[in-house]
């Protein structure tokens, strides 16, 4: 059974994260050349740490499976990124934000760590705008803010609809600038495909180089993941389709514990699906809520009339009715769970009745429609591109969409897994988020992690680690995991079935969402585990999987990816079928008040639930890691 | 999830596509049929169906870079018809719905061709080339800790929306595959003038222009000679008008540099 121990710092919780810092131990300026730290991913986390540690003189290794690192999907990001700086003088604090978010996450994030994002997002900004980031001004110069999702004060930054694009770049800069000063090595087009694991510490990866198909063995003094959330294995999300789950799952295989795999966030503002083809859900970013109201009509028979013939009296602007003091800003699961809801009485647009209107006609009076445009205009064009329809004109229709995941590898205080020397951060970790995440957040804790945590707690890592020490490449257990991946690789050209990888990612895609996606029940959750094991006998059996591994070859990435899913799926079932309550972005039907809201059960399901790999066709152990709340009061979510 | 609008009528169009085994090997055009296509599809999603068809018949996919498809990460980078990125305005290859198509149409769909984007499969280029120009100076040089307030840095707010018109640039590399020099210096100027723009940018503001002049030279860009075709492809629409930005910021650069310039090459001036 792996030892799970949080080491969360002693003393008052707004003191932990200082005194912590001055107590950790520290690696001597001339001996950080010597240690090599590989950072997987270069999304905002990865960048942000890849940069940061060079800067401090570590020896680093970036690898991504982009052709540059600038592609990760943080890029495509929109609203905005939370800082408790409080320059609008509405109340924020650092504290506010803590609790927000601690709240948000329905009371199952680690108070500590979410304390200390709270405490370091004021630096983020600071770096950010000083990296160039072109965030939004106000006339004055000075930075401007907005509302977003679920927070009743201005603490957003932005820049346009294109935050994580900036956010990304500028990480991305510093990146280069360090690539450039010989400080990190790039590895592009490079993927991982396991960990190694030496003396129970991690210690090294393997990689395959997807343009030459050549596989690499790679040693290092650490490791870090930060290859971002695993979606994806719900098919059809608002991930790239190259998001995936292999770099994370393969070190779950290795001995990494796997926490809360099943809290998934179900994002409210997203264009529905419109055929069998589609690749791919398109978010409208969350800050439209700040200005369009969403509604349904009141009355069935009126779902497939012309939205702007439905008279005001026949229209249900539900969240205002069901939430008046946040209305149309309640948090995404709240407001994804009664989408659904109007959905399930029958009383959703479109011709799927999948859908339901954010409606911008008050916004447009109000602010007329240069003003809207000004604000929204390159999301009003996206609306356009992909539905040949105007919002100016008529509401735009809007679904709930697999948008993030919260579960991730489990990690301490220092942000290491319980493998000794494996770091994972941002969302490929679950530590901040609980089990919902707010908006503007993971942004905020890509970079949190990245800048301000990992340079620190890297350091009380290695400094127990004689420089020089780590293993040679020629080792028995990297020879043991290159021969695990030449032989998976050679296994998935070698089948020969008739069905390609798509047809089985649709297929887990559609029991995922049906089962395991915004409400979840205990017999759908075991229909889900017996049905998964028998997509993934069939795949292993019939996938086609054409050409060769010695040249790029997207059939075969993609086939490696979907083989991990196959697993990670069952495992989400698994987790969300023994979490026997309701909490965030985990809805289950049996345990939910009158009103349809979350019923958790703090007593039984107050903590973690960490997964342990034990092996083909056994079932994974489940630890538990309490939460335990010295500070803040677990209460039932409100947010009427 | 269930379709949304069962109802549009479907069409058939031909896909003639550049195949290419590698880099050495010889290209050539090859005709593939797709019917059943849907004005809503995406033409990405055209090609993943046309590829799970290749698939079944053990006919090897077309490689196709491409990832978030919502037109901001600048994977994809197909020219379609003889245009980079196909006939809309202002969007990425993934954007492209098939309604802009019509049925019996025959579409054209080549890579990004430029020298300095060698070809690695199919439609699949190597645009390495514009990480080593950031690399080169594509930055504001701030350690992680050491900034200050961010406030305590006024930007007035058209300086800040301008660096921003530059800044949204996505790298995908449609200007230079546009231009029939194969230019890089919308992209640079773009990255220059963002950076330029921002009070943060003017302590390197001649040192990056220099540097990332010099490392577009070296990676084989050709030079501008100011036909606007980069422009009109930009899925960012990014105006030219940063280009003559670049030229003066670079003609200043030389001259402060003590008419010494870092390099011999005349790339830059337009």
């Amino acid at each position: 059974m792996a030892k799970l121990e949080a080491k969360v710092p002693s003393g008052p919780l707004a003191d932990k994260w200082r005194r912590h810092k001055t107590e950790i131990k520290l690696v001597n300026p001339a001996n950080k050349r010597k240690y090599e730290i590989i950072v997987v991913g270069a999304g905002l986390a990865g960048s942000a740490a890849a940069a940061s540690l060079a800067e401090l003189g570590y020896k680093v290794r970036c690898f991504v499976f982009h052709d540059s690192p600038r592609r990760a999907h943080s890029i495509a990001a929109q609203g905005g990124i939370n800082a408790a700086k409080n320059y609008q003088n509405d109340g924020d604090s650092v504290h506010r934000l803590f609790y927000d978010t601690i709240k948000g996450g329905d009371y199952r994030a680690r108070e500590a760590n979410v304390h200390r994002l709270a405490e370091v997002s004021v630096n983020i900004i600071d770096q950010c705008a000083a990296q160039g980031v072109p965030f939004a001004r106000e006339y004055d110069g000075l930075l401007a803010n907005r509302s977003f999702g679920g927070a009743q004060v201005s603490r957003t930054f932005y820049a346009r609809g294109q935050t994580g694009q900036q956010l990304l770049l500028g990480a991305y800069s510093a990146l280069s600038r360090m690539v450039g000063a010989g400080g990190v090595e790039l590895h592009t087009d490079s993927e991982m495909l396991d960990l190694v694991v030496v003396n129970g510490h991690a210690k090294g990866i393997i990689v395959r180089d997807l343009v030459t198909g050549v596989i690499r063995r790679h040693n290092a003094d650490a490791v870090i993941l930060a290859t971002g959330g695993y979606g994806n294995v719900f098919n059809l999300s608002t991930y790239a389709r190259g998001s995936n789950a292999t770099a994370i799952w393969r070190a779950y295989k290795r001995g990494a514990c796997f926490g809360n795999p099943c809290y998934t966030q179900i994002h409210p503002t997203c264009i529905p699906v419109s055929g069998d083809y589609q690749s791919k859900l398109t978010l409208m970013s969350e800050s439209l809520r700040n200005d369009g109201r969403i509604w349904v009509p009141k009355k069935k028979e009126n779902r497939l009339k012309k939205p702007t013939d439905i008279p005001e009296a026949d229209r249900d602007y539900y969240l205002e009715r069901i939430y008046p003091s946040f209305g149309n800003l309640c948090p995404r699961d709240v407001a994804s769970r009664a989408a659904k809801r109007m959905c399930d009485e029958g009383r959703g647009v479109g011709e799927s009745g999948l859908g339901v209107y954010l409606d911008f006609s008050d916004a447009i009076k109000r602010l007329g429609e240069s003003g809207v445009r000004e604000r929204y205009g390159n999301l009003f064009d996206i609306y356009h591109e992909i539905t040949a329809e105007s919002a100016y004109q008529t509401p735009m229709r809007i679904f709930p969409a697999v948008h993030y995941t919260m579960g991730g590898l489990w990690v301490d205080y220092n942000l290491m897994s319980n493998l000794p020397g494996l770091f994972v951060l941002g969302e490929a970790n679950f530590s901040d988020h609980g089990a919902n995440r707010l908006g503007a957040s993971a942004l905020m804790q890509g970079l949190a992690d990245g800048y301000f945590v990992i340079p620190y707690t890297v350091s009380d890592y290695l400094a127990g680690q004689k420089p020089g020490s780590r293993p040679s490449i020629d080792n028995a257990e990297f020879a043991q995991a290159e021969e695990n991946v030449t032989a998976m690789t050679k296994r998935l050209l070698s089948i020969n079935g008739k069905e390609p990888v798509s047809h089985f990612h649709k297929r887990l895609g559609r029991i995922m969402w049906e089962f395991c996606g915004m409400a979840r029940t205990k017999p759908g959750l075991e229909l889900a585990l017996q049905q998964i094991p028998a997509l993934r006998e069939e795949f292993w059996r019939n996938v086609k999987v054409p050409g060769s591994a010695a040249t790029l070859n997207q059939s075969l990435e993609q086939a490696g990816r979907v083989a991990d899913f196959l697993e990670l799926g069952e495992l989400m079932c698994r987790d969300a079928l023994t979490r026997e309550e309701s909490c965030g972005g985990h809805f289950r039907e049996e345990h939910q008040y009158e009103d349809g809201e979350c019923k958790r059960d703090d007593e039984k399901f107050g903590h973690v639930a960490a997964w342990e790999y034990q092996g083909e066709d056994v079932a994974p152990l489940r630890n538990t890691e309490p939460l335990n709340y010295e500070f803040t009061k677990m209460s039932v979510r409100s947010y009427k | 999830m269930v379709s949304e609008r069962s109802s549009k009528e479907f069409f058939a169009v031909t896909l003639r596509v550049w195949r290419q085994a590698g880099p050495s090997a010889s290209g050539r055009f090859v005709d593939y049929p797709a019917t059943n296509v849907s004005p809503d599809m995406s033409f990405l999603e055209l090609l993943d169906v046309v590829n799970d068809g290749l698939t079944v018949k053990d006919e090897e996919p077309i490689a196709f870079a491409h990832d978030c498809r919502e037109g901001i990460c600048g994977t994809c980078s197909c020219t379609i018809n003889g245009k980079p990125h196909g006939p809309g305005h202002g969007i990425a290859t993934c954007q492209l719905y098939m309604r802009s198509f019509k049925d019996g149409d025959t579409i054209i769909v080549e890579p990004f061709r430029a020298r300095a984007f060698p070809l690695v499969k199919d439609l699949v280029t190597d645009r390495s080339a514009f990480d080593r120009i950031q690399q080169a100076g594509g930055f504001i040089s701030v350690r992680t800790g050491a900034a200050p307030d961010a406030n305590s840095i006024p930007v007035p707010k058209d300086d800040a929306d301008l660096a921003m018109d530059a800044a949204t640039c996505i790298g995908c590399g449609a200007c230079v595959a546009a231009c029939k020099n194969a230019s890089a210096m919308l992209f640079v100027a773009a990255k220059v003038s963002h950076l330029g723009l921002m009070p943060q940018g003017q302590p390197e503001r001649d040192k990056r222009v220099l540097a990332m002049v010099q490392a577009m030279d070296e990676a084989g860009f050709g030079n501008c000679t100011n036909q606007y075709e980069c422009s009109a492809v930009c899925p960012k629409l990014i105006t030219h008008d940063f280009i003559a930005r670049m030229n003066r910021d670079y003609v200043k650069a030389l001259f402060k540099a003590k008419f010494k310039p870092v390099s011999s090459a005349s790339g830059g001036a337009g």
